[in-house]
């Protein structure tokens, strides 16, 4: 079966993020597969290369950009959520003027139409942290 | 093609929640068929009358007037929570069918996919 993945919550301030990334790996030793993992909302944070966690904690944005290069499974960030939210890559940086990128490796950046084609073309959608 | 089914959860100016939401039903209604459920403390996306300037947040409210002309299948709402949060369906901002548990779940049912805000 093939699965959209969804997360809607930030790494840290909500556990939403990484029971995504449970999830997600699961769906994988389960002999399933993954169209796309989409990052909407608060989700969008996990894409930002900057977050610096304690040590004695999950590094919750490395092991998502383990899981999507490891695996070849496309991790979209919205646009709109990312740039509401200080997340850029190189051509958002340039075109609004702003001091650097921050987009962490595995992610792209992309329209909310990454997600409707994700949920259309999935067998099963599924949205963590609402 | 799958259709898709928005469900609205959160109320309008607490969290952007909303907002993205109505932005992720307008961008789907362009590419397939959606409808829209409204439970909860969502309800109150619909209140007419809604004004931001003291908030300083954005009256995405007038956004709902859009869903005919984008082609929005059905929008709906949960009966139950609209008699519990004493609303009326003349109090929002669009025509919206009030369902009952019953009618909830066959419109989650004709729906290949759901959404959640």
């Amino acid at each position: 079966m093939n699965f959209a993945i969804v997360v809607h919550g930030a790494p840290y301030s909500s556990e939403a993020c990484l029971s995504a990334l449970n999830f997600a790996k699961a769906v994988l030793a389960s002999g399933h597969s993954i169209n796309r993992v989409f990052f909407y909302h608060d989700g969008a944070y996990t894409a930002n290369n900057l977050i610096a966690p304690p040590q004695d904690e999950t590094p919750v944005g490395e092991q998502w950009q383990a899981f999507g290069i490891g695996n070849n499974i496309e991790l979209i960030a919205c646009i709109a959520s990312c740039l509401r939210r200080g997340i850029l890559d190189e051509t958002e940086a340039d075109r609004y003027e702003k001091s650097g990128s921050n987009i962490a490796p595995g992610f792209t950046i992309s329209g909310l139409g990454q997600l409707i084609d994700a949920s259309i073309n999935a067998d099963r959608v599924v949205t963590f942290g609402v | 093609m799958s259709s898709i089914l928005y469900v609205f959860s959160q109320p309008p100016h607490g969290s952007i929640n909303a907002q993205e939401g109505l932005d992720a039903l307008l961008m789907g209604s362009a590419f397939t068929t959606c409808s829209v459920l409204f439970v909860g403390q969502g309800l109150m996306q619909l209140i007419e009358g809604q004004s931001t300037d003291e908030l300083g947040t954005k009256n995405f409210s007038l956004g709902f007037g859009a869903l005919k002309d984008y082609g929005v299948n059905r929008i709906a709402c949960s009966k139950p929570d609209l008699v519990a949060s004493g609303l009326n369906s003349d109090d929002f901002v669009i025509d919206v069918e009030p369902l009952d548990a019953a009618g909830m779940q066959l419109l989650i049912r004709d729906h290949d996919k759901v959404l959640n805000f």
